[in-house]
């Protein structure tokens, strides 16, 4: 809501300054957005006549004029198409200046020769003195207006719009009676109550109005006015004021409909009486029924939508916008006003739903007060024929269900319990009487007040509350500082924060990102793993943002992309996140871990280790990851041909009991080069929950015996996993094997094509006693003996 | 038989002249070996009259000492010199960089909700978190939004399908907290939230973190205080604090948090639009309906909400000029938060 100070001072007179206003405003919750003045500064304008026009002898298109200011008469070149003689206009006198904010220096009126002729100053356009934008001509100022006066005067121009942000709640500060109400609650000023002589009829017209809809429509109000002449010009001081208040001015019913509106917060509408037939009927839409609506779109409307019909259709979707069959144009004459009260919940939500946002839905959405439609219809039809003539019919009334105002209690006791302040009885009944709380009962306990018509948003104690402590001052109630806790919360050890494992990536120097949720359907069909059904946004910003991800990975490559285009070369990212995907009729989430890997192993150094990564780099980090918990040892690798990995390098993640944890890989050549990357690029991608379980340790006690050692180097086809030896190894050497790895993997001259020699170290111990020659022996032969059946293997020497 | 003193001269002489550990070993031998030249002369003293035998093996132990000490101390000498050598020899450049990873970085996000949530932990707050897909109930409805309430057009809702959105504030989490729990509850809730609403002060996703408390005689007051408390803590400094009253459906009394401009002191500048205030939070009671439906009952318990946004706290505490960058993720901008 963009209101006028002015304005608001003719309903309240305060005299507060602008800032100290807006304060107020702003402490009250009525958001203060902007300020901004309503004209350039002015200084000299004064209003003038122009006495005689006579043609520049030079030039075709100036004009000779001769202007009373008052004093002497001036001569003014002048090249407005609009200039005559006998017209009154805002004239700059030499010496005057017109100051454009945000402009460092004002613009002065100086004497100018104008192709060879002199000018005594200049005659104004609207534009010129910072009315609108443009202007096509002289701003003509009505024919009364003193000779003389200083136009800032004149126009009150000394003004400012304030733009409010009004909270929903706050529907009864949508016109400036509510805003004036308020502020006399803030400043105690007394507020002029909005009383307007009730403007007889002069015919005996009436279109005959009925409510079929009770519950939507309480109350239905019209009126007919017959021979209004809508070439007639809306007086500058209600354009004015329309302007200040952010809207334009089309035609004084349009003018007078939408004044009543800023002024009372009352919508109104007008329909050409010629075009409606029989009667007005306000009802639910009929299902399917069409309706071509000002702005020219056509609107097919449901069941649930309020409409006002006349006897042979619909004609306005109630409280939100007019049809275009019925609507008032230039050939109108006779009128039919509207001035009605629609339910909140009949309204709300069905504009939008409609993608309509009108001034009239915005405030029935919100509450309009449902005992001013009388003295609103009566307000706008005075105003009409003063501006537009015509002769008033009698007004119509239709009442439907209407509300009731709510009688609210407010136990004492809950003042302090909830706010954490006491404030007494009569203070509070002193508060809620400058609200227009009307008190109905009293006592030690308790306080009942009565809602007035214009609140909608008040209807419980919590309600109350929240106004007394509005008015009573959020920053006087004290601030307290009593929730220490003591209380030891649960703790889980079997449980690992996420942050651990972020500590360990960032010290493995990676650089955490945060991409979007929602990714180009184009780079996920790229990086397809084609297993999981992806879900759409229903109402996306963009294309390229319309795909909830299934998958960290296309956010981190697309990242990479991104780096490696500002000359990163080298680049270790990971992200935490949730994907999402269809599964039946489930949305599943999963919060998971992912990573990339790309480019030198270490960054670029004298000690001149200029490697690229490859895939045991990433396994490094993943083994690392997997480590965390405790759980080493219980998750398998294995080979897998898994987009948008690479089919050779790729393993599959599972945990002992078969749960996929993730996968790690390089990314599949093809997917890099669609993609434009330079270099191998590794990432993995690890279900969190996974990660974060965690064992929480036992210890055992050390044994006092020697460990035995041995190596064994064998020879096995080169397509033999080192994995399933190991495990085979394992599954073979006995209980007290204490650690198994391999340190040797070699190919090449020494052994056949096709094969592969692998040394392994074994280590045993025993807790308690010293293991025999005889014992290691009889394990070693055992583990041969499955190597050579399982894996065809040869012992190398 | 030559004579002590100038065999020890000689002895002295050879010692002086050593150049290594080995020859000074062999002058030991040679000299006080078992078979050494001082050493016989000590089993020569058998020739000698009985009388001068004391004083005679009294200055050939004397030169065996002298040739002793001074091997020893030729020996010290000698170990010191080579010490010194290899330690010139392997003296580097310290001044050169350390041989590992360079450190990789939180996104500055992440580092903003931890702190976040490490200074609520100390109030003994636990961190709850909650689905990003959304039914409308949790999202709306639980919170006093009811389908047509204006306050939705104030959300731009993302849906999936009819039904489900994507969260546009991390409020349903308090609501699975109050649901699945019952008073006192202490909670912070950290997490992505959506609208569709993008220029250059919205991007469609960004990060809250709200926090929850109900329990007996919990208070405006007590929120002020809070609220108040972190603010001070989190930005490390007394700022001055307002609440302006506002409105959001599932608090009341509802108000926004203003906080004294971190850059200008309240001067006003450019951060804070020349007001001398800076819009940190929303907060408020939270609703006797919310509660309700919630099964909590608003006669014995009452409760306080307040939500932050994360982007704006962490470009108040470093700088961050654009709301974009969080999410280009340029390495560069990064990096500047390690």
């Amino acid at each position: 809501m963009i209101f006028s100070r002015n304005w608001l001072r003719e309903w309240v007179p305060f005299t507060d300054s602008d800032a100290e206003l807006i304060e107020k405003l702003t402490m009250a919750g009525l958001e203060v957005d902007g300020v901004s003045p309503v004209a350039r500064t002015l200084k000299g304008i004064v209003v003038a006549t122009v006495t005689e026009v006579q043609p520049h002898p030079d030039a075709e298109k100036l004009s000779l004029c001769t202007v009373d200011a008052g004093g002497d008469s001036c001569r003014v070149v002048c090249g407005a198409p609009n200039v005559r003689q006998g017209m009154k206009v805002p004239f700059a006198t030499l010496g005057a200046e017109i100051q454009t904010p945000g402009e460092d220096k004002p613009f002065k009126i100086k004497k100018a020769k104008l192709r060879g002729v002199e000018s005594e100053g200049m005659l104004c356009s609207a534009e010129e003195l910072g009315l609108e934008e443009k202007s096509a001509g002289l701003l003509e100022l009505p024919a009364d207006a003193p000779v003389g006066a200083d136009v800032c005067d004149y126009l009150g121009l000394n003004d400012v719009s304030i733009e409010l942000d009004l909270t929903p709640n706050r529907g009864d500060c949508l016109g400036i009676a509510g805003i004036a109400r308020e502020v006399g609650v803030l400043t105690g000023e007394a507020v002029t109550a909005a009383e307007f002589t009730p403007v007889a009829s002069s015919i005996e017209d009436e279109f005959p109005v009925r409510i079929s809809a009770p519950d939507g429509c309480p109350r239905y109000l019209g009126r007919v006015v017959r021979g209004v002449d809508l070439e007639a010009e809306t007086p500058l001081w209600m354009k004015e004021k329309l302007r200040r208040c952010g809207l334009r001015s089309i035609d004084p019913i349009v003018d007078v409909t939408n004044y009543v509106l800023l002024e009372l917060g009352q919508p109104m509408h007008a329909f050409d009486l010629a075009k409606l037939s029989g009667h007005i009927d306000v009802r639910m839409a009929r299902g399917g029924e069409r309706l071509t609506l000002l702005d020219g779109k056509e609107v097919t409307l449901t069941e649930d939508i309020l409409v006002i019909a006349d006897a042979d259709k619909a004609v306005a979707m109630a409280g939100i916008m007019g049809g275009l069959d019925t609507a008032v144009t230039e050939a109108t004459a006779d009128v039919f006003l509207e001035c009605a009260f629609f339910a909140p919940l009949t309204i709300s939500g069905k504009a939008r739903a409609h993608g309509l946002h009108t001034d009239a839905s915005h405030r029935y959405e919100r509450g309009v007060d449902y005992t001013l439609q009388g003295k609103a219809l009566e307000r706008a039809t005075a105003l009409l024929l003063e501006i537009a003539g015509g002769r008033a019919g009698p007004v119509v009334e239709a009442t439907g269900t209407l509300p009731e105002a709510p009688r609210v209690r407010l136990e004492l006791a809950n003042v302090p319990r909830l706010l954490g302040v006491e404030i007494a009885a009569r203070e509070i009944e002193a508060i809620f009487a400058r609200l227009g709380l009307r008190l109905e009962s009293s006592d030690a306990s308790a306080i009942t007040v009565r809602v007035p018509a214009h609140r909608f948003d008040l209807a419980i104690e919590a309600d109350l509350i929240e106004e007394l402590a509005r008015i009573y001052g959020y920053n006087n109630i004290p601030s307290t500082h009593g929730l220490d806790s003591s209380r030891l919360g649960a703790h889980s050890e079997s449980r690992l924060g996420l942050g651990r494992l972020r500590a360990l990536l960032t010290d493995h120097g990676y650089q955490e990102v945060i991409t979007y949720s929602f990714i180009d359907p184009a780079l996920a069909r790229t990086l397809a793993d084609g297993e999981n059904v992806a879900i759409s946004l229903q109402n996306p910003l963009s294309e390229e943002l319309s795909l909830m991800r299934t998958s960290l990975l296309p956010g981190l490559v697309s990242t990479l992309r991104y780096n490696q285009n500002r000359q990163q070369e080298r680049v270790r990212l990971f992200e935490c996140g949730q994907v999402y995907r269809q599964d039946g009729e489930d949305i599943v989430q999963e919060n998971r871990l992912a990573g990339l890997l790309q480019g030198a192993r270490q960054p670029e150094n004298w000690a001149g280790d200029g490697e690229p990564v490859d895939f045991y780099d990433v396994k490094a980090t993943v083994e690392a990851l997997l480590g965390q918990g405790r759980r080493r040892g219980q998750f398998r690798f294995a080979p897998a041909a898994q987009l948008p990995f690479h089919p050779g390098r790729c393993a599959r993640i599972s945990s002992d009991d078969g749960r996929l944890v993730g996968h790690v890989g390089a990314l599949h050549p093809a997917i890099q080069r669609q993609l434009g990357l330079s270099g191998d690029a590794y990432l993995f991608e690890l279900r969190q929950e996974a990660l974060l379980e965690a064992r929480i340790p036992q210890a055992a006690p050390l044994s006092k015996h020697p460990e035995v050692s041995r190596d064994l180097a064998i020879i096995v086809g080169e397509e033999v996993l080192a994995g399933d030896i190991l495990a085979l190894v394992r599954a073979h050497a006995g209980e007290y094997l204490t650690s198994l790895r391999i340190f040797d993997v070699y190919q090449g001259d020494a052994v056949a094509k096709n094969e592969k020699s692998l040394a392994l170290g074994l280590t045993w111990q025993h807790p308690s006693r010293t293991l025999s020659d005889q014992e290691i022996i009889a394990i070693i032969g055992s583990c041969i003996n499955a190597l050579q059946e399982q894996f065809n293997a040869n012992l190398r020497n | 038989m030559a004579d002590t003193e100038s065999l020890t001269r000689e002895a002295l002489d050879a010692i002086a002249a050593s150049g290594d550990e080995k020859s000074l070993d062999d002058l030991r031998v040679h000299y006080l070996g078992k078979k050494g030249i001082l050493t016989a002369q000590l089993k020569s003293l058998g020739q000698l009259p009985a009388e001068e035998r004391p004083a005679a093996g009294e200055k050939i132990n004397a030169a065996k000492r002298r040739v002793q000490e001074a091997i020893e101390t030729r020996k010290q000498a000698l170990v010191a010199a080579q010490l010194d050598a290899r330690l010139a020899v392997e003296a580097i450049d310290v001044t050169l960089p350390g041989r590992s990873q360079s450190p990789g970085g939180l996104h500055p996000i992440t580092i903003t909700i931890e702190r976040i949530t490490e200074i609520f932990r100390q109030g003994g707050y636990e961190v709850a978190e909650g689905p990003e897909i959304e039914d409308e109930y949790h999202n709306f409805e639980a919170l006093n939004i009811p389908a047509h309430h204006p306050a939705r057009a104030m959300h731009d809702t993302f849906y999936v399908r009819p039904g489900m959105v994507l969260r546009t504030h991390t409020s349903p989490v308090q609501v699975r907290v109050m649901e699945n729990g019952s008073p006192p509850i202490r909670v912070i809730c950290p997490g992505r939230v959506y609208r569709c609403d993008s220029d250059l002060t919205h991007t469609p996703m960004f990060h809250q973190v709200e926090g929850l408390v109900i329990d007996e005689n919990i208070r405006f007051s007590d929120l002020k205080g809070t609220v108040e408390e972190f603010l001070h803590s989190f930005f490390e400094a007394e700022l001055p604090v307002r609440f302006r009253p506002s409105y959001f459906p599932f608090t009341e009394p509802s108000a926004e948090v203003d906080m004294g401009c971190v850059s200008c002191g309240g001067k006003g500048c450019r951060i804070c639009g020349q007001s001398g205030w800076l819009e940190v939070a929303g907060c408020g009671m939270v609703h006797p309906r919310v509660l309700e439906m919630s099964g909590i009952d608003p006669q014995r318990f009452s409760g306080f909400a307040f939500g932050f946004g994360v982007e704006r706290m962490a470009m108040l505490r470093y700088d961050v000029s654009d709301l974009r960058t969080y999410f280009e993720n340029d390495l560069r901008f990064l990096r500047q938060f390690n």
